[in-house]
């Protein structure tokens, strides 16, 4: 951690990142969250991270407010009242956007935001509404100075969505990332205009709709940051992963790390969310004062904890190397099989588990497929194989899909298409749409040839990389991840889907 | 039971009609154009054994005479087929119906049809109008990429046309002198196919590549981009003929029989593809794609 005078006087952020960077270490400086030595130990040795949410949690990590309700009623603490027109609308939210935390204290969700807009957006007034659209992302982009800020729209065909699609394919920005919620409802020719924007700006991202709404009961559901699939009104409090590469080499054989190694780490690691919520409801203050609280944009009822997970291929090629089985996960039925096996295990174990914050006994924290941090080298995203051993795009998807069931926050893999792509957009959406019928939820694509790339699950652009790789400072700190991420992760160097 | 040797099956393929394809590759053509970009399609192996020591990972090797291919040991380097006299390739697959529909199926949920090609796929008529019968059972499209030098118009053919959904043609050289120069056969036929095809409704693409200063490819874009034009003018279902230009690319050819000026030849420049392209539009072909 960098001490407070090296972030005062770090040449290669900006103000606001200087402003969090010592909020952070103010936050850091506290040591109040009660841990078990295992904890402890494990959180010393890099197999538990908390991935820097801080030691003194004083508000959840993912919000999703229920922004329909902002629309229809306005904030009454903000004073705010509902819109009129497509300024007013796009206005409101931005003024309303700058009061939702996070972790990164950005709002990591921002609606559904062709649903929200599409009753200001006519025929009458369409050239208006576009540009009163691209400003509204514009803005977005230049003060939500990070990319885990994701935007969703569809099913439906809206007017308002197609116009955010053309927006985002002229402005190529990194900033709100987008997810199409994508079901029967949706048009081919929304589907199809997504996949164009995501050849030239790496989004929107296909979710496959009916599978999330069953996950969540029926609820309204968002997607938000790189991936994670929460309820509106509701989020996350805290994501804790494990790294199961390293925890592999904690375990004498297979069997050892299914019946002894692994869950021990699950209970310990419950443990440990349980205890980031406490002091986010019991401690901080956030439920008890915050007006997204005050005026129900937001229920505490409706917030789950994310039991992440990165490192599935080490993990199981390790297991495998001890068992004296060369098979690679991704390459090899065994090591496949072997993955799912480990997801199976760590879901039953967060099914049995009691968390007492939950005030439903069928509440449960959410296992994620966490795509890892710029700092992880060696320990591949969720599930996902190695970058450079993917197999051809039809063994990835038939290997990936049967994971999918098992993450209702969150799961995904990235494909990245050759150019040819863009003159045959209808050959990328029968993919998706055999993906999703073999069980895949979630599919996140680019154009090889693109300045804004997708790197693990958010969005960077690469000419921002190289500013940074000469020292400049840039606007976004996703950016400094995203290139961490490329040095260290290798995101770069995915295999291109061509023939 | 019939049977057929398979150089190649790409199973999701962008180019080779609407959507995702699986793209079957079937072993021999009845052209050898200069510039063919995958040479060891035209002839079929003869197990000579030339490739044989060849191969790094040990892949090939000689049972009963016959030259064996172990897919599973083969790192897909190419060494064989670059050594290869015949121009052939020691990997082709032999397939009988059965196999060949097992593996379309397995992949039957992400692609929207099949679409054969080669070598010359359409030397194999009768093995692929069983195939297409049964591949539309399973409710996907039947797409036929072909040089269009057998007359299709020949009743021989009918019904490998009925199975057959749309075709692709390749137009190389609208000149017969040049066609004869650069496939060793002329192009009446061709230009027969493309009209009765077209007529008939069953035309997807045709496809010219252009190959700067070494073909007229002005004068082949103007005519058949105006055969097109005439044919989508009487068309009623709609569905404009797709005049696909590609960009000559040096990956594949055999330099060893292109003399050393034809060696120099690079791609096309954006610019040339695009005013060609314009030409098209303006001879009434609506659907130009550059590639």
């Amino acid at each position: 951690m960098m001490s407070i005078l090296d972030i005062i006087k770090d040449t290669n952020i900006t103000f606001e990142q200087r402003v969090l960077g010592l909020a952070r270490a103010a936050e850091n400086s506290l040591d109040v969250l009660k841990m078990t030595d295992y904890v402890k130990e494990y959180r010393e040795a890099g197999i538990i991270c908390d991935l820097f949410e801080g030691n003194a949690p004083y508000r959840p990590r993912y919000i999703l407010p229920d922004y329909d309700k902002f629309i229809k009623e306005g904030c009454e603490f903000l004073n705010i009242a509902p819109p009129t027109d497509i300024w007013e609308a796009t206005n409101n939210l931005l003024m309303f956007y700058k009061h939702v935390p996070s972790i990164t204290t950005m709002p990591v969700y921002i609606g559904n935001i062709d649903y929200l807009l599409e009753k200001f957006v006519t025929d009458e007034n369409e050239e208006e509404s576009y540009r009163a659209i691209k400003l509204f992302l514009k803005h977005i982009d230049t003060t939500i100075t990070d990319s885990f800020c994701h935007a969703n729209i569809g099913p439906r065909e809206t007017k308002a969505g197609m116009l955010i699609l053309k927006a985002m394919r002229e402005l190529e920005l990194p900033t709100p990332n987008l997810t199409l919620k994508y079901s029967k409802e949706t048009t081919d020719r929304l589907a199809i205009e997504s996949i164009n924007t995501a050849l030239v700006t790496a989004k929107p991202s296909f979710a496959k709709d009916s599978m999330y709404r069953e996950d969540f009961g029926g609820n309204e559901y968002g997607i938000v940051s790189c991936y994670n699939g929460l309820e509106v009104g509701g989020g996350a409090h805290t994501l804790v992963r494990v790294r199961l590469g390293r925890l592999a080499k904690k375990a004498i054989n297979k069997s050892d790390f299914m019946e002894r190694v692994l869950p021990e780490l699950a209970h310990e690691m419950l443990g440990y969310i349980d205890e980031r919520i406490r002091f986010i409801l019991e401690e901080s203050v956030f439920f008890k004062v915050n007006f997204l609280v005050a005026e129900g944009f937001i229920e505490k009822e409706k917030f789950t904890g994310l039991f992440g997970m990165v490192g599935l291929a080490e993990c199981v090629n390790h297991l495998m190397e001890l068992e004296g089985n060369s098979g690679r996960f991704g390459n090899n039925d065994l090591a496949n099989k072997l993955g799912e096996e480990i997801v199976k295990a760590l879901t039953k174990i967060l099914k049995d588990h009691k968390c007492k914050y939950f005030d439903r006994e069928e509440k449960k924290h959410l296992l994620h497929s966490q795509v890892g941090i710029e700092t992880d080298a060696g320990e591949s995203p969720g599930c996902r194989i190695p970058i450079g051993e993917e197999p051809e795009i039809f063994e990835h998807i038939v290997q990936a899909s049967p994971f999918h069931k098992y993450f209702a926050s969150g799961i995904g893999d990235i494909y990245s298409f050759d150019e040819t792509y863009k003159k045959n957009p209808q050959a990328i959406l029968d993919i998706i749409n055999g993906g999703f019928n073999m069980g895949l939820r979630f599919f996140s694509m680019y154009g090889n040839d693109c300045d804004v790339v997708r790197v693990t699950g958010y969005l960077v652009k690469k000419s921002e990389m190289e500013k940074l790789d000469q020292g400049k400072v840039v606007l976004r700190d996703t950016t400094i991840l995203g290139k961490g991420a490329r040095d260290n992760g290798r995101v770069l160097e995915r295999k291109l889907r061509k023939k | 039971m019939r049977r057929a040797k398979i150089n190649k099956i790409i199973k999701f393929s962008n180019v080779d009609g609407p959507g995702n394809r699986m793209s079957i590759f079937f072993q021999g053509c009845n052209y050898n154009c200069l510039y063919c970009h995958n040479p060891e399609t035209i002839n079929r192996c003869n197990s000579c054994g030339a490739c044989v020591d060849s191969c790094p990972a040990g892949a090939l090797c000689i049972v009963d005479s016959k030259v064996c291919w172990d897919k599973k040991l083969c790192v897909e380097c190419d060494l064989c087929t670059e050594i290869c006299m015949r121009n052939s390739s020691p990997k082709t697959m032999d397939y009988s119906m059965e196999e060949l529909l097992e593996e379309i199926k397995k992949v039957s949920g992400f692609i929207r049809g099949i679409t054969v090609s080669g070598g010359e796929a359409t030397l194999n008529y009768k093995f692929i109008t069983e195939l297409f019968k049964e591949v539309k059972k399973m409710g996907l499209t039947t797409f036929v990429d072909t040089n269009g030098s057998l007359d299709l118009r020949e009743d021989i053919y009918s019904e490998f046309i009925r199975a057959t959904d749309k075709f692709m043609v390749d137009m190389k050289v609208w000149d017969e002198k040049a066609h004869i120069d650069l496939t060793n056969i002329d192009n009446l036929i061709v230009k027969k196919n493309i009209e009765f095809l077209g007529v008939l409704g069953k035309l997807y693409e045709v496809r010219t590549v252009i190959v700067p200063e070494f073909l007229d490819n002005l004068e082949t874009v103007s005519e058949v981009s105006r055969l097109i034009g005439g044919i989508n003018s009487k068309n009623q279902s709609g569905e404009d003929i797709i005049y696909k230009l590609i960009k000559y690319r040096q990956v594949g050819v055999r330099k060893e029989i292109l003399d050393e000026k034809l060696l120099e030849i690079s791609s096309p420049r954006d610019e040339m593809m695009e005013e060609l392209s314009k030409l098209a539009r303006s001879n009434g072909v609506e659907k130009v794609i550059i590639i």
